[in-house]
C-alpha cells in the first residue's frame, strides 16, 4: 500500500508540478493543495480514465478555519480573583445569538473545500484541498460537470458554509429549513442557533422566536502538545 | 379530448413509503414522473457541528443515531478515524468482536430493508418474518452493550467490554406464555457466543423462507425487474457505493479491496448484479446476508478459541480498569483526565471509510491538536444515493418511485445527519 501511495505521489508530482501548491503524504493519505484557478484543469485530468482514472467523487466538504488552533484553556493573565482561563468566550459553543465573534488574524484563507476522490479501477484514494481566496465571498468553480455526485455535495457546502460554486446548475439550500438565514456550520454561527420554533396557541400557528436556551459547553477546548505525536518521533516508529 | 398538462405532486414528508421524513416534489405527466426533486433536511440535527463542540468520546453516541438501523457500523468508522489519527493498535480479539458485530449489524440492516421494501410494494408477510430474526440480533446488542439499538459499544482502542457469559432471559408475562418463554430461553441458556452460533445455524433457512416468498414471486418481479436501471458508468459518476454499486455490476467492496480490521483473514464472497435494476440489488443484498452469516460464524469460532484483552492498555486513550483506578495514583490521574478533559489528538487530517451495509460510510476528521474534533465530516452513503433519485425515477410510473426509494435503502438519520 505504502509503495503504491508513494508511486501515485510521484506520478502526481510529474503531471502537475507547476499547478500544485503542495503535495503532502501523511498516514498513507495524499493531499494535494490546488489553487482555485487551476482546480478544474487538475480535476479534469484526475478524472480522465486515460490519465489518473479517479471515477468517483466520494465526498466534498467545506471547512472554516476561523478557530483553528485556538484553545480555550490558555492562561494569559492572572488577577487577584483568579486566572483568565476559560473566562472569555472563545468558541462557537459559548456564544449566544447576539454575541459578536471576535475577529482573528488567520495564517491562511478562512474557507477551504476538501474533495475526496476514489479510483475504483486502481484502488486508490486522493484528497484535494482548495482554499477560497476571498474570505467575505468564498467562491470556487463547480465540479458538477466532471462528477455528477458533486451536485448535492456542493449544495450542502453552500448551505452550511456559504461557499458559492460557480457554474452549479441549481445552487439551493439543502439541509436547513425553508427561509433559513445564515450558514450554520461557520465557526461564527453559535451552536445554540438564532431562532427556535414553537406553536403559539394565541395566534394558532407555528412561530419563530429568538432562542431561549443558554449556551452550555461543559468541557473546554484544550490543545496539548503531546511528545508522542511529534513528527520526528512518529517517523521513527513508522520505520 | 382534453389536453394533458404537467402537474406537481407532493409526496411526503409524512408518507408511509417515504421511509422517514422525505418530501418529494414530483413533476408528473399523467402518471409518469418527469422530474423528482427530493427535499431533505427535515431530520437535520447538525451532528457534525455538535461533535465539534464535544470531546471525542462524547460523540460516539451520536454516531449510533445517524443511520439508526446499522448503529455499530457508524461507530466503527468514527472510531477507526480516531485510531488512525492517534496511531493506536487494537487488540486482535477486539478486532474480531468488531467484525462480528459489523456483520450482525449488516444482517440487521438488510432485514429491515427487506421487510420495509417488501411492505412498500405489497408483500406484508416478509416484514413480520424479518422482524422475528431482528429481535434475536437486537438481543445480541442488548447482551453486549445493555441497549437494543444505540449501543455506544466500540471505543477508540477496542470495545467497551468483553462478550458476556450469559444472555438476558425472557420472563413470563401477559405477552409471553410459559411455553413460549421456555422456547425462547432455550437458545439463551448459554453464553452470547452460544446464542450467536445457534442463530447462524438457523439463519440460512430463514433467508430461504424470504426467498420463497419473493425471489420467484410474479408480483415481486413485476415491481422490481427493469425498474430504476443504473449503468455501471452512471453508478460511478453518481457516487454510488455498496450494494447500489455492486447491483450495477461493479465489483467493489471495501472489506475486500481496502481491508480493515481482520477482514483479510476471513473467507467470504462478494455478490455482484448484472442488470443494475431493483431486482438485482435485491438479490445482491440477500446474498450479502448469507455471506455475513458465514463471517459471523467464522468470528464465533475464532473468538471461542482465543481469549485476551479487548481494550488497548494505552491509558492516554482508554480508561484503566476500575479496580486499578481505585488503588493506584497513576491510574487515578489517567481516569480523571480522561473523563474531565478527554484526550488530544495530533494536528492532522484523516479520512476513514468502512463498508457500511448501505455503502461507503466515511469519516473525514480534521484535528487542530485539541481534545475535540476541529471538523468532522460524515460521508453518508444514502446522501449520494438519494441525490440520484431524480435520474433513477425519471420516466417511471409513480408507484415505481416507491420501489426506487425502497431499493436505495434510505434512512434519514444519515442523509440529513
Amino acid at each position: 500500500m505504502q509503495d503504491r501511495i508513494r508511486q501515485l505521489g510521484s506520478e502526481l508530482q510529474r503531471a502537475f508540478a507547476s499547478k500544485l501548491q503542495a503535495l503532502d503524504i501523511d498516514r498513507n493519505e495524499i493531499t494535494l493543495t490546488v489553487g482555485a484557478p487551476k482546480l478544474i484543469e487538475v480535476m479534469r485530468q484526475l478524472h480522465e480514465p486515460s490519465e489518473f482514472g479517479f471515477e468517483q467523487l466520494v465526498d466534498l466538504s467545506g471547512v472554516d478555519f476561523l478557530e483553528f488552533g485556538q484553545g480555550e484553556w490558555d492562561t494569559h493573565t492572572a488577577t487577584s480573583s483568579g486566572f483568565s482561563r476559560g473566562a472569555q468566550k472563545a468558541s462557537f459553543g459559548r456564544f449566544t445569538f447576539d454575541d459578536a465573534h471576535p475577529d482573528r488574524q488567520l495564517d491562511r484563507p478562512r474557507f477551504a473545500v476538501i474533495y475526496h476522490l476514489l479510483s475504483v479501477s486502481r484502488n486508490l484514494r486522493l484528497r484535494i484541498r482548495t482554499f477560497c481566496e476571498d474570505d467575505d465571498r468564498p467562491m470556487l468553480p463547480s465540479v458538477c460537470g466532471i462528477w455528477s455526485s458533486a451536485d448535492w455535495y456542493e449544495r450542502e457546502a453552500f448551505d452550511l458554509y456559504g461557499i458559492l460554486f460557480e457554474g452549479h446548475p441549481d445552487l439551493r439550500r439543502i439541509l436547513t429549513d425553508y427561509g433559513f438565514t445564515g450558514h450554520p456550520f461557520r465557526k461564527d454561527f453559535p451552536l445554540v442557533g438564532h431562532v427556535e420554533v414553537r406553536y403559539d396557541p394565541e395566534q394558532k400557528r407555528v412561530i419563530y422566536q429568538p432562542v431561549s436556551i443558554e449556551p452550555r459547553i461543559n468541557v473546554p477546548k484544550v490543545i496539548r502538545d503531546d511528545y508522542r505525536f511529534d513528527a520526528d518521533d512518529r517517523e521513527e516508529s513508522d520505520a | 379530448m382534453p389536453e394533458l398538462h404537467h402537474y406537481t405532486m407532493n409526496f411526503g414528508p409524512q408518507h408511509p413509503a417515504a421511509h422517514g421524513v422525505l418530501r418529494l416534489v414530483l413533476e408528473m405527466e399523467g402518471e409518469v414522473v418527469r422530474h423528482a426533486d427530493p427535499h431533505i433536511g427535515l431530520l437535520h440535527r447538525a451532528t457534525e457541528k455538535l461533535a465539534e463542540s464535544k470531546p471525542y468520546n462524547h460523540s460516539i453516541g451520536y454516531m449510533d443515531r445517524l443511520d439508526y438501523v446499522s448503529m455499530m457500523c457508524n461507530e466503527h468508522a468514527y472510531i477507526l478515524a480516531i485510531e488512525k489519527l492517534a496511531g493506536i493498535q487494537v487488540p486482535e480479539r477486539a478486532q474480531y468482536i468488531r467484525v462480528m458485530f459489523d456483520e450482525i449489524t449488516r444482517i440487521l440492516n438488510h432485514l429491515l430493508w427487506l421487510g420495509a421494501h417488501a411492505l412498500d410494494i405489497g408483500a406484508m408477510t416478509v416484514f413480520l418474518y424479518a422482524f422475528r430474526e431482528r429481535e434475536d440480533l437486537m438481543d445480541c446488542y442488548e447482551a453486549v452493550s445493555g441497549t437494543r439499538m444505540h449501543a455506544t459499544y466500540y471505543r477508540p482502542g477496542g470495545v467497551h467490554r468483553d462478550l458476556p457469559d450469559e444472555m438476558p432471559q425472557y420472563a413470563e408475562s401477559r405477552w409471553h406464555e410459559r411455553q413460549q418463554v421456555e422456547r425462547l430461553n432455550r437458545a439463551r441458556s448459554g453464553s452470547l457466543l452460544d446464542f450467536i452460533e445457534d442463530f447462524t445455524q438457523r439463519f440460512p433457512s430463514c433467508v430461504d423462507e424470504y426467498e420463497t416468498l419473493l425471489t420467484e414471486n410474479r408480483i415481486w418481479k413485476q415491481r422490481t425487474v427493469d425498474i430504476g436501471v443504473v449503468s455501471p458508468e452512471r453508478a460511478l459518476q453518481l457516487g454510488f457505493t455498496g450494494p447500489m454499486l455492486r447491483g450495477s455490476g461493479v465489483e467493489w467492496d471495501l472489506r475486500r479491496k481496502q481491508p480493515y480490521e481482520v477482514y483479510e483473514k476471513l473467507d467470504f464472497r462478494i455478490p455482484v448484479g448484472v442488470n443494475g435494476d431493483c431486482y438485482d440489488r435485491y438479490l445482491v443484498r440477500i446474498e450479502e446476508m448469507r455471506q455475513s452469516n458465514a463471517i459471523v460464524r467464522q468470528c464465533v469460532d475464532w473468538l471461542r478459541s482465543h481469549s485476551g484483552p479487548v481494550m488497548t492498555d494505552e491509558h492516554k486513550i482508554a480508561p484503566p480498569e476500575r479496580e486499578k483506578m481505585k488503588m493506584g495514583m497513576e491510574e487515578l490521574i489517567h481516569h480523571f483526565k480522561l473523563f474531565t478533559e478527554g484526550y488530544c489528538l495530533p494536528q492532522g487530517e484523516v479520512y476513514c471509510a468502512i463498508e457500511h451495509p448501505k455503502g461507503e460510510f466515511g469519516i473525514y476528521l480534521v484535528s487542530d491538536g485539541a481534545n475535540k474534533p476541529y471538523r468532522l465530516k460524515i460521508r453518508a452513503p444514502g446522501f449520494a444515493h438519494l441525490a440520484a433519485l431524480d435520474e433513477m425515477s425519471r420516466g417511471h410510473m409513480l408507484a415505481d418511485v416507491v420501489a426506487i426509494i425502497g431499493t436505495q435503502d434510505i434512512v434519514f438519520g444519515e442523509v440529513d445527519r
